[in-house]
């Protein structure tokens, strides 16, 4: 039983990184009609936002200090970051907590990739066919990459989580179990409230504002919220840019758990693709679930008794449920019927 | 039976003599070596394949590369099992890579458009992590599969053929090795007859139900044409094709790993025919020549190169131009591809060949304008 929950709470962090994905690349797919294959370099990009952001705080002076001496008798160098000398206590803080901080800087700076991107490229391509989308948000995924290779090298960056945030939280002593029992690490179950919130946040937004009931009515009949006398695209190009934000805070809050390196993004799409098939194209509540489904069965699949059972499926059970539900339900588990049926 | 168009059998003929005088008209370019022109003939049957499916129906595969590693892996096994004769491993990989894109196609084509897309992308990443995890007796994991110098083979052992004193055995082609110049002109052979093939198939009735599909299914669905057997056909005919390249890839180097098999080799295969211009003969090939050449020169260029080409700028300048062109040049050369890749999706979506006949269509208008009307001047 302990095992069985441990695993569902190992595939809720992952499943929360599929869902924001998800959520994004769905929203991009029901507003613009475009199949975004650059949408995991965004959540690629937002991961080195965080890098940049504690790359930049962690700029420090180097001091020789003549009184202490190293083991091997040379002055010791002392090593404060900038903010540090500036802010004092704070700025240690700062540093500390650099990771959920740099959320600061990655949503202005998604939002204007985001813009930038879709009024730059993908405006041109809402009349071609979803095979040219494809290739040419594919080209230019590959350019974001490079790019940010380019700068940040090709190997993983590991980011820390904040000193106070390590360490396992004691569930089970929650749901009345002994101690011990049921441990998971305190960044996991930030991530999963994390994304919870991103989520509701996204539905609010849209269920509860002018700006997204006109979104939600553009969705549904694009050309006769135009006739209306309503602005759509530019409430599209927003749409896409919270997208972009969407998977950017997403892969911040992810890099403690993974160390980025620059093809994370296209590790992610081709997953993300899976989980918004799964759930159906164009359909953001199904978005969400599948991509927690699918973590979980993910998680599932990878314990040795499973394995044993059946090796190598934790490799493939992605895939293959996504073929299954191609083939079987290709509207996927809450898709509208009729819409992308074959 | 064999007979081609006028045109075609120019084409065919242009097309040859292009490929067999490869090594004279690359020498200027500093690509005329065997080594890298082979790359150029393999990865050209690879592109002719897929264009059979994506430029004739229209169906964008992104799982190519999987049939790519099938018949490289099967060549293997065929060296190690049967014979280093490298008959028998062509036709295997031919054979085994078609069952498999039978299997995948079988499935895969009861779905259009994107979905068609991710399910070829699922089968083909499914076949790659098995390749590095479970199937490892057969394919060596992430070591890839080698030859051995104690490997049975069985056909080689019944004639009394017997491994050389030193070293691995070599591939051969009734005996005769295929390094060098010869692998070269094999590949190129295979090359021309692949060429062949594929006109033979576009100007064939099964090209144009294909591109009926293309251009409308649902017209073709009620015309009373059942459209599933010829998709299947095409589908597994370009996967031939695709184990045929990967079955030369090890001919000429005789190793598998499951690298081959990455999706991001299937996008590559795709970004050779869209740079050359889908559903043209010649344009997949172009494409690929062209990737390939790149991936060689750019990928060598360093700073000191730069640096030397472009000392006659002042100081300052040529810092900066340096600085800024070796973004594009060596390890960032993909910087440069997805850039192209991109501009050629934007300005020119059929590719360099349309390209060309753009530029043909341009030239024969000036060359008419001066003996008619120069240049219309609308009323103000």
């Amino acid at each position: 039983m302990n095992v069985f929950l441990a695993q569902l709470l190992n595939g809720l962090d992952k499943g929360g990184a599929y869902a924001l994905i998800a959520l994004g690349l769905t929203l991009v797919f029901g507003t613009l009609g475009v199949v975004n294959f650059a949408h995991g370099a965004l959540f690629m990009l937002g991961c080195f936002c965080a890098v940049t952001f504690r790359y930049l705080i962690t700029l420090e002076t180097v001091t020789i200090d003549p009184e202490k001496l190293s083991p091997w008798g040379s002055p010791v160098e002392v090593r404060t970051p900038l903010v540090q000398n500036w802010f004092g206590d704070f700025g240690a803080v700062l540093v500390d907590y650099s990771v959920p901080i740099s959320i600061l800087l990655a949503i202005p700076a998604m939002l204007i990739i985001g813009i930038a991107m879709e009024r730059g490229l993908i405006k041109h391509f809402y009349k071609r066919s979803h095979a040219e989308q494809i290739l040419v948000t594919f080209g230019l995924a590959i350019v974001l990459q490079e790019i940010v290779r380019s700068f940040f090298g090709a190997n993983p960056v590991p980011q820390p989580i904040p000193s106070d945030l390590r360490g396992a939280a004691d569930i089970g002593v929650w749901f009345g179990m002994a101690a011990h029992t049921l441990t998971y690490p305190w960044w996991r179950l930030i991530y999963l409230l994390f994304s919870a919130v991103v989520i509701g946040g996204v539905f609010a937004f849209l269920q509860f504002t002018t700006f997204g009931m006109v979104v939600r009515a553009g969705m549904a009949d694009r050309e006769t919220v135009g006739l209306m006398g309503i602005d759509i695209d530019r409430r599209f190009t927003i749409v896409f840019g919270l997208a972009a934000v969407v998977a950017g805070v997403a892969g911040v809050m992810y890099t403690p758990l993974l160390a980025p390196n620059y093809h994370l993004g296209m590790d992610f799409l081709v997953l993300s693709f899976v989980v918004v098939v799964v759930g159906g194209m164009g359909s953001l509540p199904g978005a969400v679930a599948a991509g927690f489904l699918l973590g979980i069965l993910q998680s599932f699949a990878s314990m040795t008794e499973v394995k044993s059972l059946i090796p190598g499926i934790d490799q493939v059970i992605i895939y293959l449920v996504a073929v299954v539900i191609l083939l079987v339900r290709p509207r996927g588990l809450m898709g509208r019927r009729g819409i992308m049926e074959n | 039976m064999f007979s081609l168009s006028r045109k075609d059998l120019a084409a065919l003929a242009v097309f040859a003599a292009v490929v067999l005088t490869m090594p004279i008209w690359l020498a200027p370019f500093g690509a005329a070596y065997p080594g890298l022109m082979q790359k150029f003939a393999i990865y050209a049957i690879f592109a002719i394949g897929f264009n059979i499916l994506f430029g004739l129906t229209g169906y964008l595969s992104f799982g190519h590369a999987a049939f790519l590693g099938v018949g490289s892996y099967t060549t293997v096994w065929s060296f190690k099992l049967l014979s280093m004769d490298i008959g028998p491993a062509m036709l295997f990989a031919i054979i085994v890579s078609g069952v498999f894109a039978l299997l995948i196609g079988y499935f895969s084509l009861r779905r259009t458009g994107i979905y068609f897309s991710i399910l070829t992308l699922a089968f083909a990443q499914m076949s790659y992590s098995l390749a590095y995890s479970v199937l490892t007796p057969i394919t060596n994991g992430e070591t890839g599969l080698l030859l051995a110098r104690d490997d049975p083979r069985h056909l080689d052992a019944l004639f009394g053929a017997q491994a050389t004193a030193a070293g691995l055995p070599q591939p051969t082609l009734f005996g005769m090795s295929v390094t060098g110049y010869t692998g070269f002109y094999l590949c190129a052979v295979i090359l021309i007859i692949a060429f062949y093939l594929s006109q033979k198939i576009f100007a064939s009735p099964f090209g144009m139900a294909l591109r009926g599909i293309k251009s409308n299914q649902t017209r073709m669905n009620y015309t009373g044409f059942n459209t599933r057997p010829y998709m299947l056909a095409a589908f597994v005919i370009s996967g031939m094709f695709a184990g045929l390249a990967g079955a030369l890839l090890s001919i000429t180097d005789p190793l598998a790993g499951a690298e081959r098999m990455k999706w991001t080799e299937s996008g590559n295969v795709v970004l050779m025919t869209i740079l050359g211009g889908v559903g043209t003969l010649f344009g997949p090939v172009i494409g690929a020549w062209l990737i390939k050449y790149f991936e060689n020169i750019f990928s060598a260029i360093n700073t000191n190169m730069l640096n030397g080409l472009f000392s006659f700028l002042p100081d300052g300048v040529q810092t900066f131009v340096v600085t800024v062109l070796s973004k594009f040049v060596g390890e960032g050369w993909h910087l440069t591809l997805g850039l192209m890749f991109v501009l050629i999706v934007v300005f020119l979506p059929g590719g360099l060949v349309e390209g060309f006949h753009r530029l043909m269509v341009r030239l024969k208008r000036q060359k008419a304008t001066p003996d008619g009307v120069t240049s219309v001047q609308p009323a103000e």
